[in-house]
Protein backbone atom coordinates (compact mmCIF):
# COMPACT_ATOMS: atom_id res chain seq x y z
CA UNK A 1 0.00 0.00 0.00
CA UNK A 2 1.87 2.93 0.94
CA UNK A 3 5.63 1.95 0.25
CA UNK A 4 6.93 5.38 0.23
CA UNK A 5 5.89 6.38 3.95
CA UNK A 6 6.98 10.08 4.43
CA UNK A 7 9.50 10.33 6.81
CA UNK A 8 10.81 13.37 6.21
CA UNK A 9 6.73 14.86 6.59
CA UNK A 10 6.96 17.93 8.83
CA UNK A 11 6.31 16.71 12.21
CA UNK A 12 3.18 17.25 13.56
CA UNK A 13 1.50 17.16 17.01
CA UNK A 14 -1.80 15.52 16.87
CA UNK A 15 -2.46 16.09 19.49
CA UNK A 16 -5.38 16.59 22.34
CA UNK A 17 -4.99 19.68 24.51
CA UNK A 18 -7.47 20.39 27.22
CA UNK A 19 -7.27 23.26 29.69
CA UNK A 20 -9.62 23.58 32.93
CA UNK A 21 -9.55 26.10 36.02
CA UNK A 22 -11.26 25.00 39.03
CA UNK A 23 -11.35 26.23 42.76
CA UNK A 24 -8.01 28.00 43.42
CA UNK A 25 -5.86 27.39 40.06
CA UNK A 26 -5.77 25.23 37.14
CA UNK A 27 -5.03 21.77 35.29
CA UNK A 28 -3.45 21.36 31.69
CA UNK A 29 -3.59 18.23 30.10
CA UNK A 30 -2.24 16.74 27.03
CA UNK A 31 -1.53 13.73 24.99
CA UNK A 32 2.39 12.60 24.29
CA UNK A 33 2.19 11.55 20.51
CA UNK A 34 4.18 12.98 17.89
CA UNK A 35 3.99 11.81 14.46
CA UNK A 36 5.81 12.56 10.92
CA UNK A 37 3.12 11.63 8.45
CA UNK A 38 1.44 7.97 9.95
CA UNK A 39 4.93 6.94 11.65
CA UNK A 40 4.71 7.93 15.49
CA UNK A 41 8.44 9.80 15.71
CA UNK A 42 7.89 9.74 19.91
CA UNK A 43 5.43 8.32 21.98
CA UNK A 44 6.23 9.92 25.02
CA UNK A 45 6.51 13.52 24.03
CA UNK A 46 5.91 16.80 26.50
CA UNK A 47 3.35 18.77 25.36
CA UNK A 48 3.09 21.29 28.05
CA UNK A 49 5.85 23.49 28.43
CA UNK A 50 7.08 26.07 30.62
CA UNK A 51 7.25 29.65 30.20
CA UNK A 52 7.80 30.80 33.52
CA UNK A 53 7.05 29.45 37.35
CA UNK A 54 3.74 30.03 37.02
CA UNK A 55 2.62 29.72 33.70
CA UNK A 56 2.35 26.80 31.25
CA UNK A 57 1.60 26.74 27.42
CA UNK A 58 -0.38 23.52 25.64
CA UNK A 59 1.22 23.09 22.14
CA UNK A 60 -0.31 21.86 19.07
CA UNK A 61 -0.18 21.37 15.34
CA UNK A 62 3.06 21.92 13.73
CA UNK A 63 5.59 20.73 16.81
CA UNK A 64 8.43 23.12 15.05
CA UNK A 65 6.37 26.43 14.95
CA UNK A 66 4.80 25.77 18.46
CA UNK A 67 8.34 25.41 20.04
CA UNK A 68 9.64 28.53 18.25
CA UNK A 69 6.76 30.51 19.57
CA UNK A 70 7.38 29.21 23.12
CA UNK A 71 10.59 29.57 22.75
CA UNK A 72 10.02 33.78 21.91
CA UNK A 73 7.57 34.08 24.42
CA UNK A 74 9.70 32.54 27.48
CA UNK A 75 12.47 34.72 26.47
CA UNK A 76 10.42 38.06 26.32
CA UNK A 77 8.29 37.12 29.53
CA UNK A 78 12.32 36.27 31.31
CA UNK A 79 13.23 39.99 30.73
CA UNK A 80 9.43 40.93 31.21
CA UNK A 81 9.94 39.49 34.69
CA UNK A 82 12.77 41.05 35.56
CA UNK A 83 11.61 44.50 34.71
CA UNK A 84 8.27 44.39 36.64
CA UNK A 85 10.43 42.71 39.65
CA UNK A 86 7.60 40.29 40.09
CA UNK A 87 6.02 37.26 37.94
CA UNK A 88 4.27 37.90 35.06
CA UNK A 89 0.50 37.46 34.87
CA UNK A 90 -0.88 34.61 32.66
CA UNK A 91 -3.27 37.34 30.62
CA UNK A 92 0.89 38.93 29.66
CA UNK A 93 1.57 35.68 28.80
CA UNK A 94 -1.36 35.01 26.64
CA UNK A 95 -1.40 38.12 24.85
CA UNK A 96 2.51 37.76 24.04
CA UNK A 97 1.46 34.41 22.58
CA UNK A 98 -0.89 36.24 20.82
CA UNK A 99 0.96 38.68 19.20
CA UNK A 100 3.32 36.00 17.56
CA UNK A 101 0.29 33.75 16.44
CA UNK A 102 -1.43 36.93 14.95
CA UNK A 103 1.43 38.71 13.09
CA UNK A 104 2.52 35.56 11.73
CA UNK A 105 -0.42 33.72 10.98
CA UNK A 106 0.56 33.41 7.24
CA UNK A 107 3.25 31.04 8.24
CA UNK A 108 2.58 29.66 11.38
CA UNK A 109 0.05 26.42 11.86
CA UNK A 110 0.18 26.00 15.82
CA UNK A 111 -2.74 26.11 18.10
CA UNK A 112 -1.93 27.02 21.86
CA UNK A 113 -3.69 26.67 25.14
CA UNK A 114 -2.43 28.99 27.65
CA UNK A 115 -2.52 28.44 31.76
CA UNK A 116 -1.73 29.41 34.98
CA UNK A 117 -2.10 31.34 38.11
CA UNK A 118 -1.33 34.61 39.27
CA UNK A 119 -2.21 36.82 42.53
CA UNK A 120 -4.37 39.06 40.75
CA UNK A 121 -6.38 36.74 38.76
CA UNK A 122 -6.54 33.43 39.95
CA UNK A 123 -6.27 30.55 37.72
CA UNK A 124 -6.96 31.35 34.33
CA UNK A 125 -7.01 29.74 31.25
CA UNK A 126 -6.84 31.62 27.36
CA UNK A 127 -7.03 29.85 24.02
CA UNK A 128 -5.23 30.94 21.05
CA UNK A 129 -6.18 28.98 18.15
CA UNK A 130 -5.21 29.19 14.45
CA UNK A 131 -5.04 32.87 13.04
CA UNK A 132 -4.08 34.44 17.03
CA UNK A 133 -7.69 35.08 18.24
CA UNK A 134 -7.16 35.72 21.94
CA UNK A 135 -10.15 33.99 23.94
CA UNK A 136 -10.42 33.72 28.01
CA UNK A 137 -12.46 30.44 29.17
CA UNK A 138 -13.38 28.74 31.81
CA UNK A 139 -11.96 25.27 30.20
CA UNK A 140 -11.04 24.91 26.51
CA UNK A 141 -9.89 22.27 23.99
CA UNK A 142 -8.13 21.77 21.16
CA UNK A 143 -5.64 19.60 18.58
CA UNK A 144 -7.56 17.11 16.34
CA UNK A 145 -8.52 14.89 19.05
CA UNK A 146 -10.71 17.61 20.88
CA UNK A 147 -13.32 17.21 18.06
CA UNK A 148 -14.14 14.06 19.51
CA UNK A 149 -14.88 15.74 23.00
CA UNK A 150 -16.99 18.65 22.34
CA UNK A 151 -20.12 16.78 23.10
CA UNK A 152 -18.23 15.12 26.30
CA UNK A 153 -17.62 18.56 27.33
CA UNK A 154 -21.00 20.20 27.31
CA UNK A 155 -22.46 17.35 29.24
CA UNK A 156 -19.47 16.58 31.81
CA UNK A 157 -18.43 20.32 32.58
CA UNK A 158 -19.29 21.91 35.81
CA UNK A 159 -18.63 25.07 37.44
CA UNK A 160 -17.09 25.10 40.74
CA UNK A 161 -15.23 21.93 40.66
CA UNK A 162 -12.09 20.83 42.95
CA UNK A 163 -8.54 20.09 42.04
CA UNK A 164 -9.20 16.25 42.07
CA UNK A 165 -12.16 16.43 39.85
CA UNK A 166 -11.07 19.02 37.68
CA UNK A 167 -7.86 16.51 37.53
CA UNK A 168 -9.91 13.16 36.90
CA UNK A 169 -11.72 15.12 34.04
CA UNK A 170 -8.91 16.27 31.83
CA UNK A 171 -7.54 12.81 32.29
CA UNK A 172 -10.45 11.04 31.47
CA UNK A 173 -11.20 13.51 28.58
CA UNK A 174 -7.71 12.85 26.71
CA UNK A 175 -7.70 9.52 27.39
CA UNK A 176 -11.47 9.33 25.37
CA UNK A 177 -9.89 11.36 22.71
CA UNK A 178 -6.72 9.04 22.08
CA UNK A 179 -9.26 6.08 21.82
CA UNK A 180 -10.64 7.49 18.66
CA UNK A 181 -8.18 9.91 17.01
CA UNK A 182 -4.97 8.46 15.01
CA UNK A 183 -2.85 11.32 15.77
CA UNK A 184 -3.35 11.04 19.88
CA UNK A 185 -2.05 8.64 21.98
CA UNK A 186 0.64 7.55 24.43
CA UNK A 187 0.56 8.63 28.04
CA UNK A 188 -1.37 11.68 29.50
CA UNK A 189 0.37 13.87 30.99
CA UNK A 190 -1.10 17.02 33.37
CA UNK A 191 0.24 19.80 35.02
CA UNK A 192 -2.11 21.41 38.04
CA UNK A 193 -0.63 25.14 38.76
CA UNK A 194 -2.39 27.02 41.71
CA UNK A 195 -1.15 29.62 44.53
CA UNK A 196 1.00 26.47 46.24
CA UNK A 197 3.06 25.84 42.93
CA UNK A 198 3.13 23.60 39.99
CA UNK A 199 2.91 19.91 39.82
CA UNK A 200 3.10 17.45 37.25
CA UNK A 201 1.58 14.03 37.09
CA UNK A 202 2.08 10.85 34.95
CA UNK A 203 -0.71 8.30 33.22
CA UNK A 204 1.08 5.81 31.35
CA UNK A 205 -1.23 4.33 28.30
CA UNK A 206 -1.72 1.19 30.38
CA UNK A 207 -3.02 2.75 33.23
CA UNK A 208 -5.46 4.80 31.36
CA UNK A 209 -9.53 3.72 31.56
CA UNK A 210 -10.86 1.14 29.03
CA UNK A 211 -13.35 2.66 26.64
CA UNK A 212 -15.61 0.80 24.79
CA UNK A 213 -14.52 -2.21 22.34
CA UNK A 214 -11.19 -2.01 23.86
CA UNK A 215 -9.84 -5.30 26.42
CA UNK A 216 -8.15 -5.73 29.00
CA UNK A 217 -4.64 -5.81 28.41
CA UNK A 218 -2.83 -9.09 28.03
CA UNK A 219 0.81 -10.72 28.43
CA UNK A 220 0.17 -12.69 25.29
CA UNK A 221 -2.30 -14.97 23.61
CA UNK A 222 -0.35 -18.17 24.78
CA UNK A 223 -2.19 -17.22 28.84
CA UNK A 224 -5.17 -16.71 27.64
CA UNK A 225 -5.23 -20.40 25.83
CA UNK A 226 -3.87 -21.94 28.59
CA UNK A 227 -6.31 -20.78 30.78
CA UNK A 228 -8.31 -22.78 32.85
CA UNK A 229 -11.63 -23.83 31.86
CA UNK A 230 -14.63 -22.12 33.59
CA UNK A 231 -15.60 -24.31 36.54
CA UNK A 232 -19.42 -26.18 35.78
CA UNK A 233 -21.57 -23.94 37.35
CA UNK A 234 -24.07 -24.87 40.95
CA UNK A 235 -27.40 -24.26 39.78
CA UNK B 1 -18.89 29.87 -31.12
CA UNK B 2 -20.78 26.92 -30.17
CA UNK B 3 -24.08 26.69 -32.11
CA UNK B 4 -25.02 23.41 -31.54
CA UNK B 5 -25.87 22.43 -27.83
CA UNK B 6 -23.59 19.72 -26.47
CA UNK B 7 -24.87 16.22 -26.44
CA UNK B 8 -22.40 16.05 -23.47
CA UNK B 9 -24.31 14.42 -20.61
CA UNK B 10 -24.29 17.08 -17.80
CA UNK B 11 -24.36 14.15 -15.12
CA UNK B 12 -21.53 11.96 -14.87
CA UNK B 13 -23.80 8.81 -14.64
CA UNK B 14 -25.54 9.58 -17.77
CA UNK B 15 -22.38 9.13 -19.70
CA UNK B 16 -21.00 6.15 -21.19
CA UNK B 17 -18.62 6.11 -17.90
CA UNK B 18 -21.57 5.68 -15.57
CA UNK B 19 -21.49 2.18 -15.11
CA UNK B 20 -18.06 1.61 -13.49
CA UNK B 21 -16.61 3.69 -10.53
CA UNK B 22 -12.87 4.04 -9.53
CA UNK B 23 -11.35 3.75 -6.28
CA UNK B 24 -9.61 6.54 -6.71
CA UNK B 25 -8.61 6.85 -2.72
CA UNK B 26 -9.36 4.68 0.02
CA UNK B 27 -12.35 5.36 3.06
CA UNK B 28 -12.47 3.11 5.32
CA UNK B 29 -8.74 1.55 5.77
CA UNK B 30 -7.35 -1.59 7.84
CA UNK B 31 -3.52 -1.14 8.47
CA UNK B 32 -0.50 -3.87 8.72
CA UNK B 33 -1.13 -7.51 8.28
CA UNK B 34 2.24 -9.36 9.35
CA UNK B 35 2.48 -12.91 9.05
CA UNK B 36 5.66 -15.95 8.55
CA UNK B 37 5.47 -19.62 8.52
CA UNK B 38 6.56 -22.21 11.58
CA UNK B 39 6.79 -25.85 11.84
CA UNK B 40 3.26 -27.07 11.45
CA UNK B 41 2.15 -23.80 8.78
CA UNK B 42 1.07 -19.80 8.69
CA UNK B 43 0.73 -17.34 12.03
CA UNK B 44 -0.71 -14.40 10.94
CA UNK B 45 -1.86 -11.71 13.36
CA UNK B 46 -3.59 -8.41 12.14
CA UNK B 47 -5.28 -6.07 14.58
CA UNK B 48 -9.10 -4.72 14.40
CA UNK B 49 -9.21 -1.88 13.37
CA UNK B 50 -11.61 0.40 10.47
CA UNK B 51 -9.72 3.84 10.06
CA UNK B 52 -11.78 6.42 8.78
CA UNK B 53 -8.56 8.97 7.61
CA UNK B 54 -7.36 9.64 10.98
CA UNK B 55 -10.26 8.74 13.24
CA UNK B 56 -10.11 5.06 14.36
CA UNK B 57 -14.00 4.71 13.84
CA UNK B 58 -14.37 0.83 13.86
CA UNK B 59 -12.93 -1.56 16.06
CA UNK B 60 -14.30 -5.16 15.96
CA UNK B 61 -13.34 -5.47 11.81
CA UNK B 62 -12.09 -9.03 10.95
CA UNK B 63 -9.55 -8.42 8.44
CA UNK B 64 -8.41 -11.83 8.31
CA UNK B 65 -10.38 -14.75 6.69
CA UNK B 66 -10.44 -18.79 5.96
CA UNK B 67 -10.43 -19.43 2.31
CA UNK B 68 -11.30 -23.16 1.16
CA UNK B 69 -9.92 -25.80 3.36
CA UNK B 70 -6.21 -24.65 2.53
CA UNK B 71 -6.10 -20.42 2.87
CA UNK B 72 -5.74 -18.11 4.85
CA UNK B 73 -6.33 -14.60 3.54
CA UNK B 74 -5.45 -11.08 5.17
CA UNK B 75 -5.86 -7.76 4.15
CA UNK B 76 -5.09 -4.40 4.81
CA UNK B 77 -6.31 -1.31 2.63
CA UNK B 78 -10.17 -0.64 2.05
CA UNK B 79 -12.43 -2.95 3.49
CA UNK B 80 -15.23 -2.55 1.29
CA UNK B 81 -12.52 -3.57 -1.77
CA UNK B 82 -11.49 -6.60 0.95
CA UNK B 83 -15.07 -7.47 1.41
CA UNK B 84 -15.38 -7.69 -2.67
CA UNK B 85 -12.68 -10.18 -3.07
CA UNK B 86 -14.23 -12.33 -0.65
CA UNK B 87 -17.08 -12.49 -2.36
CA UNK B 88 -15.00 -12.88 -5.86
CA UNK B 89 -13.30 -15.79 -3.81
CA UNK B 90 -16.14 -17.13 -2.41
CA UNK B 91 -17.40 -17.85 -6.57
CA UNK B 92 -13.75 -19.26 -6.94
CA UNK B 93 -14.14 -21.76 -4.11
CA UNK B 94 -18.22 -22.76 -4.85
CA UNK B 95 -17.28 -23.51 -8.82
CA UNK B 96 -14.29 -25.55 -7.53
CA UNK B 97 -16.41 -27.71 -5.16
CA UNK B 98 -19.30 -27.55 -8.14
CA UNK B 99 -16.66 -30.23 -9.96
CA UNK B 100 -17.12 -32.33 -6.84
CA UNK B 101 -13.75 -34.00 -7.89
CA UNK B 102 -12.07 -34.83 -4.68
CA UNK B 103 -9.51 -31.56 -6.06
CA UNK B 104 -9.08 -28.62 -4.10
CA UNK B 105 -7.57 -25.17 -4.39
CA UNK B 106 -4.30 -24.99 -2.41
CA UNK B 107 -3.28 -21.63 -1.50
CA UNK B 108 -0.44 -21.45 -4.54
CA UNK B 109 -3.83 -21.40 -6.58
CA UNK B 110 -5.86 -19.15 -4.41
CA UNK B 111 -2.53 -16.71 -4.67
CA UNK B 112 -2.19 -17.04 -8.24
CA UNK B 113 -5.62 -15.78 -8.81
CA UNK B 114 -5.26 -12.85 -6.86
CA UNK B 115 -2.57 -11.72 -8.67
CA UNK B 116 -4.17 -11.77 -11.58
CA UNK B 117 -7.40 -9.87 -10.01
CA UNK B 118 -5.31 -7.54 -8.78
CA UNK B 119 -3.28 -6.74 -11.77
CA UNK B 120 -6.00 -6.80 -14.12
CA UNK B 121 -8.01 -4.06 -11.97
CA UNK B 122 -4.50 -2.16 -11.52
CA UNK B 123 -4.14 -2.11 -16.05
CA UNK B 124 -7.60 -0.67 -15.76
CA UNK B 125 -6.62 2.14 -13.82
CA UNK B 126 -9.39 0.49 -10.79
CA UNK B 127 -7.28 -0.84 -8.45
CA UNK B 128 -8.73 -2.86 -5.39
CA UNK B 129 -7.05 -0.56 -2.80
CA UNK B 130 -5.74 -3.91 -0.71
CA UNK B 131 -2.76 -5.25 0.10
CA UNK B 132 -3.24 -9.41 0.98
CA UNK B 133 -1.24 -12.01 2.34
CA UNK B 134 -2.43 -15.30 1.28
CA UNK B 135 -0.85 -18.26 3.57
CA UNK B 136 -1.68 -22.12 3.86
CA UNK B 137 -0.94 -25.47 3.92
CA UNK B 138 -1.53 -28.34 1.51
CA UNK B 139 -0.24 -31.74 1.64
CA UNK B 140 2.28 -31.00 3.65
CA UNK B 141 3.98 -28.15 1.68
CA UNK B 142 3.84 -24.71 3.05
CA UNK B 143 3.03 -21.61 1.43
CA UNK B 144 3.02 -17.28 2.02
CA UNK B 145 2.54 -15.35 -0.20
CA UNK B 146 1.46 -11.42 -0.69
CA UNK B 147 -0.10 -8.96 -3.31
CA UNK B 148 -0.35 -5.52 -3.45
CA UNK B 149 -2.50 -3.42 -5.34
CA UNK B 150 -0.67 -2.50 -8.27
CA UNK B 151 -0.05 -6.61 -8.48
CA UNK B 152 3.42 -6.98 -7.25
CA UNK B 153 3.62 -10.15 -5.73
CA UNK B 154 5.68 -12.65 -4.10
CA UNK B 155 5.97 -15.37 -1.52
CA UNK B 156 8.74 -15.64 1.46
CA UNK B 157 8.94 -17.03 4.46
CA UNK B 158 7.49 -13.94 6.18
CA UNK B 159 5.98 -11.31 4.70
CA UNK B 160 3.78 -7.92 5.78
CA UNK B 161 1.86 -5.16 4.39
CA UNK B 162 1.93 -1.23 5.20
CA UNK B 163 3.94 -0.22 8.25
CA UNK B 164 4.57 -3.88 9.02
CA UNK B 165 7.22 -3.80 6.71
CA UNK B 166 8.88 -1.02 7.61
CA UNK B 167 8.59 -2.26 11.24
CA UNK B 168 7.74 -5.60 11.62
CA UNK B 169 10.12 -7.14 8.63
CA UNK B 170 13.26 -5.98 10.14
CA UNK B 171 12.02 -7.96 13.27
CA UNK B 172 11.06 -10.72 11.55
CA UNK B 173 14.61 -10.80 9.63
CA UNK B 174 16.73 -11.20 12.61
CA UNK B 175 14.42 -13.92 14.83
CA UNK B 176 12.86 -16.07 12.27
CA UNK B 177 13.98 -19.61 11.95
CA UNK B 178 12.98 -22.34 10.10
CA UNK B 179 10.66 -24.68 12.89
CA UNK B 180 9.62 -22.18 14.91
CA UNK B 181 7.16 -23.86 17.37
CA UNK B 182 3.81 -22.08 17.63
CA UNK B 183 4.53 -20.44 20.58
CA UNK B 184 7.48 -19.42 19.57
CA UNK B 185 5.99 -18.06 16.36
CA UNK B 186 3.16 -16.12 18.55
CA UNK B 187 5.32 -14.47 20.65
CA UNK B 188 7.23 -13.02 17.53
CA UNK B 189 3.95 -12.49 15.91
CA UNK B 190 3.13 -10.11 19.47
CA UNK B 191 6.42 -8.83 19.60
CA UNK B 192 5.83 -7.21 15.88
CA UNK B 193 2.34 -6.28 16.61
CA UNK B 194 3.48 -4.21 20.06
CA UNK B 195 5.93 -2.26 17.90
CA UNK B 196 3.44 -1.84 15.34
CA UNK B 197 1.02 -0.79 18.31
CA UNK B 198 3.66 2.07 19.34
CA UNK B 199 4.66 3.45 16.30
CA UNK B 200 1.50 3.31 13.93
CA UNK B 201 -0.83 6.05 13.95
CA UNK B 202 -3.64 3.66 12.71
CA UNK B 203 -2.88 0.48 15.13
CA UNK B 204 -5.42 0.13 17.30
CA UNK B 205 -4.94 -2.22 20.64
CA UNK B 206 -7.22 -5.08 20.14
CA UNK B 207 -6.03 -8.15 17.45
CA UNK B 208 -6.33 -11.79 16.23
CA UNK B 209 -3.50 -14.02 15.63
CA UNK B 210 -5.09 -17.16 12.69
CA UNK B 211 -2.76 -20.28 12.37
CA UNK B 212 -3.74 -22.66 9.73
CA UNK B 213 -2.25 -26.16 9.13
CA UNK B 214 -3.07 -29.39 7.30
CA UNK B 215 -5.95 -30.13 10.08
CA UNK B 216 -7.32 -26.60 9.19
CA UNK B 217 -7.66 -22.61 10.41
CA UNK B 218 -8.43 -21.14 13.55
CA UNK B 219 -8.56 -17.23 14.32
CA UNK B 220 -7.82 -16.26 17.86
CA UNK B 221 -10.91 -14.74 20.13
CA UNK B 222 -10.09 -10.50 19.79
CA UNK B 223 -7.61 -9.61 22.38
CA UNK B 224 -5.33 -6.51 23.67
CA UNK B 225 -1.67 -6.38 24.17
CA UNK B 226 0.37 -4.80 27.37
CA UNK B 227 2.39 -2.07 26.49
CA UNK B 228 5.28 -0.58 28.24
CA UNK B 229 5.49 3.38 29.30
CA UNK B 230 7.86 3.04 32.37
CA UNK B 231 11.21 4.11 31.29
CA UNK B 232 11.89 7.13 33.20
CA UNK B 233 13.04 9.50 30.18
CA UNK B 234 8.91 8.90 29.92
CA UNK B 235 8.02 10.18 33.22
CA UNK B 236 10.70 12.58 33.08
CA UNK B 237 11.82 14.12 29.63
CA UNK B 238 13.46 16.97 31.34
CA UNK B 239 15.61 15.42 33.75
CA UNK B 240 18.99 14.70 31.62
CA UNK B 241 18.14 17.43 28.97
CA UNK B 242 16.90 21.11 30.37
CA UNK B 243 14.59 22.20 28.31
CA UNK B 244 13.91 19.20 26.11
CA UNK B 245 10.31 18.52 24.31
Amino acid sequence: MDLNMNVDAPHSMGTTIIGVTYDGGVVLGADSRTSTGMYVANRASDKITQLTDNVYVCRSGSAADSQIVSDYVRYFLHQHTIQLGQPATVKVAANLIRLLSYNNKNMLQTGLIVGGWDKYEGGKIYGVPLGGTLVEQPFTIGGSGSSYLYGFFDQAWKEGMTKDEAEQLVVKAVSLAIARDGASGGVVRTVIINSEGVTRNFYPGDKLPLWHEELEPQNSLLDILNAPSPEPMNI
Amino acid sequence: MNFMASKQPENSLLGPEADSQRTLYPYVTGTSVVALKYKDGILMAADMGGSYGSTLRYKSVERMKSIGKHSLLGASGEISDFQEILRYLDELILYDNMWDDGNSLGPKEVHNYLTRVMYNRRNKFNPLWNSLVLGGVKNGQKYLGTVSMIGVNFEDNHVATGFGNHLARPILRQEWHENLSYEDGVRLLEKCMRVLLYRDRSAINKLQIAKITEEGTTISRPYSLKTYWEFSAFANPAQGAVGTW
